[in-house]
């Protein structure tokens, strides 16, 4: 495909003598292209991978993606992208793209144990149907279950919330966004009564201080740390202060790196509230104005299954998401507890730097920016820990202005968009409203024109309880759509796989390629991505921002959106609905559920001649309706007048995203504040509307240790996580040659002297075993991590090393996100003899050995 | 429990054929069945022969054609800079930084390095021998342009 040297040296000296006679040549003699030849089709989108939402522009020729750049006009990359974004236009074209349907087949037809084999999509879909209304019509709604993404488009998460609310009845809907965030979004609702974070990234330009509380910026959020470090470095008094259980790059560019044990930066966070209490930091006025004093049910267990030892145990594992009004007190009386000796003897950070920490916070004339993600929400108790912040900034008044505040970093590209906002998981509906909540209910039903009491208040099976209950049998009917489970759940040897192969369950997948997810499912469905279709994303600042299909996708793959609502074809509501809510709302009666959920006069209201006449729109020209847009102008009904206010459809195809609430033609910038948020009265400087009485819930709570330890059998603690070149669980960036190259493959790492201790070289493969599981990988030593004694590092992206084999499916037991950093393991080199002992059944902290 | 599968008929049926190119492919799909325990491929040689690497398209970062193992990226010091530096470069022979690596936020031309491009391997990375696990079917604008000079490129799609 390449031109010979010798052919460019013909042209360019045929280009050289007709220059020197003055002629031109015919255009194919040429050695560079003019005119139209040279002309790309440019338009918009947001990046594909995290929740920072940078903006890119995407070039298009002949359908296809040739070339992608940073938006200098998106406010929050101005021009740049990190090393994936730069190299968006090559992930929708790994050759192992799939297709066409395909499905487990024995002899012609459907069998679980058959291979994977091509098919149509109605025998995908007949099959899918077949099995939804024999398990509805056997053990009813609550055995269908659906998990989702917060990479989902906030149509598809709307459609996907409808179809299985309102048409099956079942809340068994969640998002993988709950093992990345959920934490922090349940901290939002219980703290300030509204999720999402009241700064945005203006924060970073106005901030003279950073603290970078387990994350790795450096690594995971490339573009808001060039954010940050622009800032570092353009003002000489600017500090980054970096809490981590290990050093990487962000350390390697912070003033100061705070290396403490894993599960200990509850006691830091308490001891730092401590000091601002004991040295008289607290800003009396703010507290007194605008924060309650709550105490939190304390041993609350660890989100493991019932009968654990851990959960029998535990006091409050039944009710730890209750808390009791208390006073400041009573609060400064447990945070008392919390001195620099503790917190230094249970974090192992010298006193001097949680010192020069807890003084950044409590000087009144510094203004802190906190920023965490998984690191932080990934936590036991990351709820408490999510507290625990927001704890420090209501104490010292430095929220919700210009520099200072909490910000909750998100790692998906829509896990505020799509999994918060739109509300795609099992305990919530659209706009921050509860699907335990009748009023919320009814309100919702209104607005989908549904009949009253359709509604499920159950709230559903959160994601590591779905997988429980398809090993348990529970769940039978199951939909996974835009993410890998199999790779990225917990415990997935003992925990996952077997709900996936349970002969009682039908397994579906939708997904671009062949995960390892896809390849343990009975069907695959293959799908449109990125700009294959019309979207939405809503990045970490509020910010919601478009894009339209800018090119087809190929053979036979449709986007999750038409799927679902292709799905809904199948089903009348005769089949699926209860007979005394048809028999009190006849209207209703032998309709499908495409009818009552997508033809209903408002989601079909918007015709094609609204599209735009430069794009495709597959969905669209599929269904005969302007989908995207029906569902947008009838999903922002659902938090109009109460904070989250949306722009119209279209405002947002011109914009470069706008942050919400969006109010008389304005953005909001800083919630919370009067003269930046319409919502605040006049005169009140400050309201928390989201909570009744517009003040804040400080929850205080003590330090609690992790679910497991590290002991003799098991003796180093494993922490997993991520790699700037790779995204999540790789099925994307593994499959663009030169991030596969930068790097190729997991790697254990680990501390020299760690290593020689036990006779290991870098690059000899080794046994990590846990408990519950083991995989090997090789051992690296030098490198980008540098991990201190007792902790050892592993990225997740590798199908090759599936770590999650060997991690504990402990959640936090208020948010049921995931702990993922914090579990005890052995590293074994392969040539020990094969009689070592073999992981058992999921053992407990402190059990008898 | 889990079914083999036929891989063969994946590949013919859906992929296309020559679409898995290394052994190591269970590093997308995963371990066959998923309970397999799967060993750990070796660790992969930098890339250090210093030869430049055509972009994709015009936006693409440069790869690194050289190892950078222990290179300093810190509040005192960056490495990358001692050769990639305008002042460097005589000496150095390496490509100057890019003009647009002096603009801020705001769109200023500085005097040097903009403290935004700080971070140099947030977009350059250096690459390894290893080989993709599958062919990648981007196509470059040029071939798409000039089908008939690249007989190769269009039609291989």
């Amino acid at each position: 495909m390449d031109l010979s040297r010798r052919d460019v040296m013909k042209a360019q000296a045929a280009a050289a003598a007709a220059a020197a006679a003055n002629v031109a040549l015919p255009a194919q003699a040429q050695n560079i292209n003019v005119g139209d030849e040279l002309r790309l089709k440019w338009d918009k989108a947001p990046c594909r991978f995290c929740g920072t939402g940078c903006g890119v522009m995407v070039g298009v020729k002949d359908g296809r993606v040739v070339a992608t750049h940073g938006d200098m006009r998106a406010e929050v990359n101005r021009g740049l992208n990190c090393v994936k974004g730069y190299f968006l236009s090559k992930i929708m074209y790994g050759a192992d793209r799939l297709t066409r349907p395909l499905m487990r087949m024995r002899n012609g037809r459907f069998d679980k144990e058959g291979e994977l084999q091509p098919v149509s999509w109605d025998a995908a879909f007949d099959t899918m149907a077949a099995h939804w209304k024999k398990i509805l019509r056997e053990k009813g709604p609550e055995a269908i279950g659906m998990f989702g993404s917060g990479q989902w488009t906030m149509f598809e998460g709307y459609a996907a919330s409808k179809l299985m609310r309102a048409g099956f009845r079942s809340n068994n809907l969640d998002p993988n966004a709950r093992h990345c965030m959920a934490s922090a979004a349940v901290t939002f609702i219980r703290t300030f009564g509204s999720d999402e974070p009241m700064g945005c990234y203006d924060d970073f330009e106005n901030a003279d201080a950073f603290v970078l509380w387990g994350s790795n910026m450096a690594e995971m959020h490339p573009i808001l740390w060039t954010r940050i470090t622009d800032r570092r470095l353009s003002r000489e008094h600017v500090r980054i202060h970096t809490l981590s259980t290990y050093e990487h790059r962000t350390t390697d560019l912070s003033d100061a790196g705070l290396i403490f044990k894993p599960g200990s930066d509850l006691a830091i966070l308490n001891y730092i509230a401590n000091h601002i209490i004991r040295t008289g930091a607290v800003n009396r006025e703010f507290v007194e104005k605008h924060v309650n004093f709550r105490l939190a049910n304390t041993d609350i267990g660890y989100g493991l299954r019932p009968d654990h030892t851990l959960e029998l145990r535990a006091q409050h594992a039944n009710d730890a998401a209750v808390s009791h009004a208390s006073d400041f007190d009573a609060y400064a009386r447990l945070m008392s507890e919390y001195t620099l000796d503790r917190a230094h003897e249970l974090s192992g950070v010298p006193k001097s730097q949680l010192e020069a920490l807890a003084r950044l916070y409590a000087d009144p004339k510094t203004k802190v920016m906190s920023l965490w993600t998984m690191g932080f929400n990934q936590h036991v108790r990351g709820v408490w820990a999510n507290h625990m912040i927001y704890n420090i900034h209501l104490l010292t008044g430095k929220i919700s202005e210009p520099g200072n505040g909490p910000f909750s970093l998100t790692g998906q590209p829509s896990a505020c968009g799509t999994a918060r906002e739109v509300g795609c998981f099992a305990h919530r509906l659209p706009a921050d409203m509860q699907v335990a909540n009748p009023d919320h209910r009814k309100l919702v039903e209104e607005i989908w024109k549904l009949p009253s009491g359709l509604l499920p208040a159950k709230v559903g099976y959160h994601a590591v309880q779905q997988d429980r209950m398809l090993k348990d049998g529970k769940l039978n009917a199951y939909w996974i759509m835009c993410n890998n489970n199999l790779q990225t759940a917990p415990n997935t040897n003992n925990e996952t796989y077997p709900g996936y192969r349970n002969p009682a369950n039908l397994i579906v997948c939708s997904d671009p390629y062949p995960t390892v997810t896809a390849m343990a499912a009975d069907i695959v469905l293959p799908t449109a991505m990125w700009v294959e279709k019309e979207g939405a994303y809503g990045n970490a600042e509020r910010r919601t921002q478009f894009w339209r299909q800018l090119v087809d996708a190929p053979g036979e793959a449709r986007s999750d959106l038409w799927q679902l609502m292709e799905f809904s074809k199948r089903f009348t509501t005769d089949e699926v609905w209860p007979a005394e809510i048809l028999a009190a709302s006849p209207e209703y009666r032998g309709k499908t559920l495409f009818d009552v959920i997508f033809r209903n006069g408002q989601v079909d209201s918007f015709p094609l001649s609204e599209l735009s006449p430069a794009h495709n729109n597959q969905e669209a020209k599929h269904f005969g309706f302007y989908v995207q847009k029906g569902i947008w102008e009838e999903y922002i009904r659902c938090g109009a007048g109460h904070g989250h206010d949306y722009a119209p459809f279209d405002t947002y195809h011109e914009a470069r995203g706008l942050r919400w609430p969006f109010v008389d033609g304005k953005e909001t910038r800083w919630r919370y504040r009067e003269g930046h948020d319409p919502y605040v009265e006049k005169g009140s400087g400050i309201q928390f509307y989201g909570n009744p009485d517009k003040r804040a819930n400080l929850i205080g709570a003590p330090y609690e240790p992790p679910a497991e330890t590290p002991d003799a059998d098991y003796d180093m603690w494993l922490v997993t996580g991520r790699v700037l070149e790779h995204w999540h669980s790789g099925s994307m960036t593994l499959r663009v040659p030169e991030l596969y190259k930068a790097f190729p493959g997991a790697v254990l790492f680990m501390h020299p002297e760690d290593a020689q201790r036990r006779g290991l070289h870098r690059g000899q493969e080794v046994r990590i075993v846990s408990r519950r599981g083991e995989i090997r990988s090789r051992v690296e030593i030098r490198g980008r991590n540098r991990m201190p004694r007792g902790v050892v590092f592993v990225p997740f992206f590798d199908a090759s090393q599936l770590i999650n084999k060997v991690t504990l499916d402990a959640t936090d037991p208020i948010s049921k996100q995931t702990d993922y950093k914090k579990c005890a393991v052995k590293i074994v080199a392969l040539t020990t003899p094969a009689s070592a002992p073999r992981p058992t059944a999921p053992d407990v902290r402190g059990a008898p050995r | 429990m889990r079914p083999r599968l036929l891989i063969t008929v994946m590949v013919a049926a859906c992929l296309g054929a020559g679409a898995l190119l290394a052994q190591d492919a269970p590093r997308l799909r995963g371990p066959e069945p998923f309970t397999q325990e799967q060993a750990a491929p070796p660790m992969q040689r930098a890339v250090t022969n210093d030869v430049r690497v055509r972009r994709n398209y015009p936006d693409q970062p440069p790869l690194i054609p050289h190892a950078v193992e222990g290179y300093a990226l810190d509040l005192n010091a960056n490495k990358c800079m001692s050769c990639h530096a305008r002042r460097f470069t005589e000496q150095s022979q390496a490509p100057m930084i890019s003009v647009t690596h002096y603009q801020d936020r705001e769109g200023n031309t500085l005097g040097g390095l903009a403290p935004r491009r700080y971070a140099c391997m947030a977009c350059h990375v250096p690459q390894t021998e290893a080989r993709p696990l599958v062919e990648n079917r981007f196509i470059d604008m040029d071939v798409l342009t000039e089908p008939e000079r690249h007989p190769g490129g269009r039609s291989n799609r």
